[in-house]
């Protein structure tokens, strides 16, 4: 029989992983991008690589302490929202999202090729980083939590760290969104030209724009890698396209949107692939093997995204009002 | 030129003696506030816009007519850095503009309003409004983390708004998505968010397409008062019955070229205006037809309004 207990702790756990603070993370930064400034970025995968490789790079090719292997993530995805920005944000809205999509495989291949393999470990990926984080965890050797919640020291150091993070994030969106500066930002998602003809620099609050989300995006990268290793393969277009999901899930232009996206995500993707690898295992799917099962979640989390976004399209915390005026 | 209130109603107060010497195309003003020289902008073979010389008087209400097609949009587009001509310079109020940005030039006092009206659709009537307010504090990245050091500035734009949307008859509407408004409503909202900046240029193109008549007049009377308060204004509009009213100057443009000058009540008279409307040849082509020749010119001359 299937043991349902287990199954429903098993995606309890997924509402506090720190996978889902990093989506949270990284949905956060596309709502900024795509939700308030209606800027098209289909490359938020890397920002994230970027977090990633950065961070870990810094960290065991130059030996760097945590805070400079931060920086120098950020850094790099500050230079890449520039080089992606400066040609492209001069231009009509989906030239932004060509170059975007393109810029994001270009920084996968690079990772994944062979000629930096000293640096990016290649197709492996890069692991070995993780002792810096694990140096500033104050908490001493033991189990924490509650079942299904418990964790180790390290696992719950890096939670409370991870949805810290998002929290702050979460804030700082708010408080930027309810702020003059927001207001400009929206005026642009919705017509350029009127800003323009109010005497704002468009260009400039669409860069700000792309760094800011980019940014949350780069942070989100480094909190995806502290429970796992880096590998490339992470950071195809696919990943860029689950956190749209998430985001759409949510509510594009709301900041709980992306949280609360995330976490349905997440619980319901664990909860699923857990239900048909145990009834694979009864036999209730005779025509499954384990293979075809494991891939069979992503379908079922398809259609159930597909039949939210069908009946709620402005997402759980959209306003319901917009939509009368959607095109 | 007068200070004295713009009496309701009635026929308003013309500032006359703007130009110097005869009534021309290109004839110099007293006091501009935009000269161009030599503009022309082309798409492909076409000529859209082909001025040699013209000054906007300031302080002044300056109608810029023609038919359709005539490149009056277009010359907005290009006074406002929204569009680059091919060749020729111009300059709003001493500072020559050829190159500048089109959020400069609304930030140095010279704001437009679009023909096909650009209401911010999903943000609210009143947040359109508080755009349109310039200097903002809170448009800083830093400053907008720290609400205390824009809150009292804000709250200031709002109670301008509002007024400002009281006189549009939108202060119902405030708390609405723009996307809500009527076309005539957009067209209000637009016109008063420009106003939001207190610009010393306003730029309105056909502001007035679509309003219902008991409004516009209430409008012009705003324009007027903008006037009064050392507003300039240059607006695009078909309507002659309006430009008659409260012009004080008016721009004739045919074919990309401007082809008449001077007060409402004379240029209307000019042949070179009866021939841009009705085309050139029209002494052969509508021959046949002279209603058509005769409707034309009444609605030109319509002398017995008041
Ligand atoms: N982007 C463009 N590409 C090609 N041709 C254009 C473009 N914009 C305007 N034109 C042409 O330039 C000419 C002038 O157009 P413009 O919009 O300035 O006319 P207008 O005087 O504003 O007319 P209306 O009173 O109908 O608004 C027209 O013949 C038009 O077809
Ligand atoms: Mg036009």
């Amino acid at each position: 029989m299937i043991d349902w207990g287990q199954l429903f702790s098993n995606a309890a756990v997924e509402l506090i992983s720190p996978t889902t603070a990093a989506y949270a993370l990284a949905a956060l930064g596309l709502a900024v991008h795509f939700g308030f400034t209606g800027l098209l970025n289909f490359g938020q995968a890397g920002f994230m690589a970027l977090g990633a490789y950065g961070y870990a790079i810094s960290t065991l090719t130059f030996n760097f302490p945590v805070w400079a292997s931060v920086l120098v993530g950020i850094g790099a995805s500050v230079v890449f929202a520039l080089i992606l920005g400066v040609p492209t944000l001069r231009l009509r809205a989906d030239y932004l999202a060509i170059v975007t999509i393109a810029a994001a495989e270009i920084l996968r291949l690079i990772f994944t090729t062979n000629t930096y393999i000293d640096v990016t470990g290649s197709a492996n990926g890069l692991s070995g980083y993780k002792g810096g984080f694990a140096a500033l965890n104050p908490l001493p050797e033991g189990t924490y939590g509650f079942a299904p919640f418990t964790n180790n020291s390290y696992d719950t150091w890096l939670r409370i760290v991870a949805w810290t993070i998002v929290i702050l994030a979460c804030l700082f969106v708010w408080l930027l969104m309810r702020s003059p500066w927001g207001r400009v930002v929206k005026g642009i998602r919705e017509d350029e030209d009127a800003v323009r003809a109010l005497g704002k620099n468009v260009f400039s609050y669409k860069m700000q724009s792309l760094i800011i989300g980019g940014v949350l995006g780069t942070v989100a990268g480094m909190i995806f890698i502290l429970p796992r290793a880096v590998v490339p393969s992470n950071y195809q277009t696919t990943l860029t396209f689950f956190i749209y999901t998430i985001l759409l899930l949510g509510g594009a232009a709301t900041i709980l949107g992306p949280v609360i996206g995330s976490i349905i995500f997440w619980v319901l993707l664990s909860f699923i692939s857990g239900f048909i690898a145990r009834a694979v295992e009864v036999g209730w799917l005779p025509f499954l093997s384990n293979v075809q099962a494991g891939q069979l979640r992503f379908v079922i989390v398809g259609v159930v995204l597909m039949l939210i976004v069908i009946y709620r399209p402005q997402g759980i915390f959209g306003n319901k009002k917009e939509l009368a005026f959607v095109k | 030129m007068s200070n004295s209130p713009a009496p309701r109603r009635g026929a308003p107060v013309k500032t006359t003696g703007l130009h110097i010497g005869e009534a021309e195309p290109g004839v110099a003003k007293v006091d501009p506030i935009v000269v161009l020289d030599g503009v022309k902008r082309t798409f492909g073979g076409l000529t859209a816009v082909d001025v040699e010389h013209l000054e906007i008087p300031r302080n002044a209400i300056t109608a810029l007519i023609g038919p359709n097609g005539a490149g009056k949009t277009t010359l907005f587009n290009l006074l406002t850095g929204f569009d680059k001509p091919n060749a020729g310079t111009w300059s709003f109020d001493g500072q020559t503009l050829a190159g500048v940005p089109s959020f400069k030039v609304a930030k140095m006092g010279q704001v437009r309003t679009f023909q096909l009206t650009k209401a911010l659709a999903l943000l609210s009537v009143l947040d359109n409004m508080k755009l349109g307010g310039k200097d903002q504090k809170g448009e800083n990245l830093f400053r907008a983390l720290v609400p205390s050091s824009w809150r009292d500035q804000d709250r200031a734009l709002e109670e301008k708004a509002i007024e400002l949307l009281a006189r549009f008859k939108l202060d119902g509407k405030k708390d609405d998505y723009a996307a809500s408004l009527s076309g005539g409503q957009r067209k209000l909202l637009e016109m008063a968010r420009a106003l939001m900046s207190d610009p010393a240029l306003v730029m309105l193109d056909e502001p007035m397409a679509g309003v219902n008549p008991a409004l516009t007049q209430s409008l012009l009377d705003h324009i007027l008062d903008l006037k009064t308060q050392g507003m300039t204004v240059l607006f695009v509009e078909h309507d002659m019955q309006m430009v008659r009213h409260i012009a004080d100057w008016v721009v004739v443009m045919a074919e990309g070229r401007v082809v008449a000058e001077g007060a409402p009540r004379e240029v209307m008279q000019n042949q070179a205006v009866i021939d841009a409307y009705l085309g050139s040849h029209h002494d052969t082509d509508l021959g046949e037809d002279p209603t058509r020749v005769d409707t034309i010119k009444e609605l030109l001359h319509d002398d017995d309004r008041t």
